[in-house]
């Protein structure tokens, strides 16, 4: 069994990817006869047993016909791999439940469309695509997300059965993905919110009480505060303009693990908070978070959101734990 | 763990792939293209059934309805079944088992939903290609396999590949088809044949094999001669005897009931004895590809003299195979057409040769009874000339002759075909004392001048009789070229009256329609040769041919599994994906950024032009000023918009490859 181990890990070398892009080479490319290919394969022999027996000439050519195809489709089944580019990108962070998009850019360097290719995750649905001849493309590899955590959703497996399905070609990929997954979130009324403890805090920040007047927006500013007036009026800016605002809230909330109820798990808890955290920002309040052991200070916007969720993702995790062998359980 | 095993049974039970709409007309075409041709030989309540259930389920596609519940079509497939066994008194012949399958085809494509059932579609197609050669494997069947196979490869494709247009599918299924042809030729022409049959075929296997039979009643040839059918074709090594010789020798009857010939079934203990042939004149060699006739003769040319090593030379001078013809054979005989055979006889052949059923045609007994005395050639030469003298015909359409045959057809009727006068001349030898016997077989042919073959036609069957003459042997007779010369010269056509019903090609006048004809014959015989004849025997020949003498199957195995190496190979490297040309600009920069990584600094894979200008100015500022220019040309080029540098991209292209050249020399490193 070990042999058997050694011999598997030498074959399918589930290593790192080392180089970017992705060439996929003949080492990587393994390919057997599909249960419809076996069958094909039987089909002809029973053929050929019969072309024998009565004597058919043209049965023969036919029979001989068909494993020649049966071998070019081997061919072109290996060939609709060979040489494929392929580059990972980054996985946005998702809810847990939801489905974790892991983009995967394709490029065809040959001058025949590559058709049929099929993404997996273990255990996961496949996504499938089509390559123009000579062209790229992105695919968004999916994984249905359980729990929270930071997800290394393990091996890809790419696979053809194109053109003819008597085989399947297939290379196995370990992209360095990773997808923080945040807790789902659990929506329950936010706690009451403080008295800003720091009042120069509060001074001249961004606030979101009274208009200041209108810069270019950054990809951190909300959409309602874009100045849809100003785009109408200017719509060939590429850049729209965002309505800027003195004065912040005087107060501030802070989501706090011990205002969760203690009864609950403490995935449940996460959750909770996960929930404030959308709620708050839904409220365009400014809020902080506490963990034990881990506090974020208070702060508003899109960037702030994210990190917090990603505080409550990793909550009990390494943050830096990529071992290997560390990889959510399923 | 428990969780990881749910996951994993509930992988296993996805449920299968579900068809795309649009493969649905695809599958349909194969259904229709293999199922087709079978309509010929299909009782008519059937083919409405297959064209039936076809329309059907393209309606349901086109309007996108749902299929029918499975205990319908369960009861269709009962009732047809039922039908089919009643209609065929069994399921397992090979008329019925045909039916089976185009049954099952029109009816399959009616619970087909997912990519597995496609898959069964067309395994079944394949199938139903292959059972159209027990019917025919005519060229132009040939051609429908080529165009079936690229429609049916094209199905798999659009199953497996998604939507595309036709003519990429067309195209890529013809490429498939093209590059699996030398596969096929290799395995076709090397791989170890087998002559069949393996076991048992059903009775009706052979059914609609046309020849000459075991047995001759007035009109039996006659009706055979109405066929242009091709009956077996001959080439000759040398020279082609006179066509007035071509005397092709098929069953010889030497048993007659008063109306029917037939050959007498030998009950000797010892084996008769093998009969003697002393060739006069010199020998002609030939060989002769017979259609399959369900019969062991051979039609040798009278007489054979040296024969093929799995044929023999039976008793009464035919060559015969050791098992009925049941496909096309090929057989190399050398005879010679002046000839002494059996010059002693054994006296049960020439009592046999002498017997007559009792007391019928007292007319014909007494003519004969007055030729007795005289020697038994002049009493042939007396037949023969009352043949020639009296008003006797010879036609194909000859009256019907009661129980009396012999005595009406002489006496009364004299309107008959070769076997009339074969059968009267034999019965007044006989009658008179001499051993006599009829022979059927064919008698002339025509040369096709496109292949150099020599074909002979059903329509060219003809019968004649054999005397024994004391130290002659058996000597033929033939009663019909004294009524009409013309037939065994110049061949049938000339020798009857206009009027009768013939077969038109043997008819053939025109000069041009004639030359098409010979060519699409000599077509034929070439694919009949390569395709249908194709036989263990013939196999050895060809590669004979090809200089490699006995060939076993051992080593055809091993050169086949070579030479389809060499040919996975061809077609890899063929298809194999080129490197695309990498674009000019690409290059440049990537040369530049190679020299600079030669110097030291290094551009990795994730740094644009820009940030790799700024850092290279950072930590080389000797460097710095030329890789911010190159990087500026090639942003420019690679990203620019076509307004920026204008129409001058060729000229950038020129100063970014310059920029490589302007590079300081590399510093020698210091050793």
């Amino acid at each position: 069994m070990a042999a058997l181990a050694a011999f598997q890990r030498r074959l399918f070398r589930p290593a790192p990817e080392q180089q970017l892009p992705i060439v996929l080479g003949q080492r990587r490319i393994f390919i057997l006869p599909t249960r419809a290919g076996v069958v094909f394969a039987v089909v002809l022999l029973v053929m050929l047993i019969g072309a024998i027996n009565y004597n058919l000439g043209l049965g023969h050519a036919l029979i001989f016909l068909l494993a020649g195809l049966g071998i070019v489709a081997m061919v072109h089944t290996f060939n609709n791999l060979f040489a494929l580019r392929l580059t990972p990108g980054r996985a946005p962070a998702v809810f847990a439940g939801d489905l974790a998009r892991f983009p995967m850019q394709l490029e065809n360097s040959r001058r025949q469309s590559r058709r049929a290719l099929e993404f997996s995750f273990a255990e996961q649905a496949a996504a499938r695509i089509d390559l123009p001849a000579e062209g790229s493309a992105t695919v968004a590899i999916a994984y249905a997300t359980q729990r929270r955590g930071r997800l290394d959703p393990g091996r890809i497996t790419l696979a053809s059965r194109y053109p003819l399905g008597l085989f399947r070609a297939w290379s196995y990929l370990y992209p360095r993905w990773s997808c923080v997954v945040y807790p789902k979130p659990l929506w329950t009324p936010l706690p009451a919110a403080s008295a800003a403890v720091h009042a120069d805090h509060v001074q001249g920040d961004n606030g979101q009480e009274d208009f200041a007047g209108l810069r270019p927006r950054q990809n951190s500013d909300p959409i309602r505060h874009i100045a849809w007036k100003a785009v109408a009026r200017r719509p060939d800016d590429q850049a729209h303009l965002v309505k800027q605002f003195a004065g912040g809230a005087a107060e501030e909330l802070w989501l706090d693990w011990s205002l969760t109820p203690t009864g609950r798990s403490a995935e449940e808890r996460l959750s909770i908070l996960a929930g404030w955290v959308l709620s708050a920002d839904e409220q365009q309040a400014r809020y902080g978070l506490k963990l034990p052991g881990r506090e974020l200070a208070p702060g508003h916007g899109e960037t702030h959101r994210g990190r917090c969720l990603e505080i409550l993702a990793l909550h009990g995790e390494n943050p830096e734990s990529k071992a290997p062998g560390d990889r959510q359980a399923r | 763990m428990a969780r990881t095993l749910k996951a994993r049974r509930q992988a296993i039970a996805r449920p299968a792939e579900p068809l795309e709409h649009g493969a649905v007309p695809w599958l349909l075409a194969v259904a229709l293209v293999t199922a087709g041709p079978h309509v010929g030989h299909l009782p008519w309540w059937l083919s409405l059934v297959v064209g039936g259930a076809l329309l059907w389920r393209a309606w349901l596609w086109q309007q996108a309805r749902r299929l029918p519940p499975r205990w319908a079509l369960s009861m269709l497939v009962v009732a047809t079944l039922a039908a089919i066994g009643w209609q065929f008194r069994t399921l397992f012949g090979k008329d019925s088992g045909v039916a089976l399958l185009v049954v099952f085809m029109a009816l399959k494509p009616l619970e087909m939903t997912s990519r597995r059932d496609a898959m069964v579609i067309v395994m079944l197609g394949y199938f139903l290609l292959l059972t159209h050669y027990l019917y025919s494997q005519s060229i132009a069947t040939g051609g429908w396999l080529l165009g079936a196979i690229t429609l049916l490869s094209a199905a798999l494709i659009r199953v497996h590949g998604g939507a595309q247009p036709i003519a990429a599918i067309a195209r890529h299924a013809g490429l498939l088809l093209a590059q699996a042809l030398p596969f096929m030729l290799i395995l076709y022409l090397l791989f170890p044949r087998v002559s069949g049959p393996l076991w048992g075929l059903p009775e009706d296997a052979h059914s609609g094999l046309s020849g000459l039979s075991e047995q001759m009643a007035p009109g039996s040839i006659s009706r055979l001669t109405q066929s242009a059918a091709i009956a077996f074709r001959s080439r000759f090594v040398g020279e082609l005897p006179e066509k007035s010789d071509l005397y092709w020798r098929g069953p010889v009857f030497d048993d007659y009931d008063g109306l029917t010939w037939r050959a007498s079934v030998t009950t000797s203990k010892p084996p008769p004895q093998a009969p003697t042939i002393d060739g006069i004149g010199p020998p002609y060699a030939y060989t002769n590809i017979i259609e399959a006739h369900n019969q062991r003769w051979l039609l040798a040319l009278d007489v054979a003299t040296t024969l093929p090593a799995d044929a023999s030379l039976a008793p009464s001078l035919q060559a015969l195979a050791r098992e009925p013809l049941r496909v096309r054979s090929r057989f190399s005989f050398a005879s010679s057409v002046d000839y002494r055979a059996n010059v002693s006889e054994t006296p049960e052949t020439l009592r046999q040769a002498l017997a007559l059923p009792p007391e019928i045609n007292p007319r014909s007994r007494a003519l004969a009874a007055g030729w007795a005395s005289r020697p038994p050639a002049e009493i042939a030469a007396a037949a023969l000339a009352m043949f020639r003298q009296q008003d006797f015909y010879y036609t194909l359409e000859a009256p019907l002759l009661g129980a009396n045959a012999m005595d009406e057809f002489l006496f009364e009727t004299r309107r008959g075909f070769c076997e009339h006068y074969a059968s009267a001349f034999v019965f007044l030898m006989r009658a008179a004392g001499v051993p006599a016997r009829v022979v059927a077989g064919y008698q002339g042919g025509e040369l096709n001048p496109i292949d150099g073959y020599l074909i002979v036609r059903q329509s060219d069957a003809h019968a004649w009789a054999e005397i024994w003459l004391a130290g002659q042997g058996w000597v033929r007779f033939d009663p019909t070229a004294a009524v009409a010369p013309a037939r065994i010269e110049q061949g049938i056509a000339a020798s009857l009256p206009a009027g009768e019903a013939l077969p038109i090609v043997i008819r053939l006048d025109n000069d041009w329609l004639r030359q098409l004809h010979n060519r699409w014959e000599a077509a034929n015989n070439t694919w009949n040769q390569w395709v249908l004849g194709y036989n263990p025997q013939r196999q050895r020949e060809v590669l004979s041919r090809f200089g490699w003498r006995d060939a076993d199957w051992r080593r055809m195995s091993a050169s086949l599994a070579v030479l389809c190496g060499v040919a996975l190979l061809l077609v890899a490297v063929w298809t194999l994906p080129r490197r695309r040309a990498v674009d000019p600009i690409q290059r440049a920069w990537q040369k530049y950024c190679g020299q600079l990584q030669q110097r030291g600094i290094a551009r990795a894979e994730w740094e644009g032009p820009g940030d790799f200008a700024q850092r290279v100015a950072r930590e080389r500022p000797e460097l710095g000023e030329l890789t911010r220019e190159a990087a500026g040309y090639y942003a420019e080029l690679r990203y620019g918009q076509r307004g920026g540098i204008g129409q001058n991209r060729a000229a950038a292209l020129h100063r970014l490859q310059q920029c490589i050249t302007r590079l300081p020399p590399r510093r020698r490193s210091s050793t």
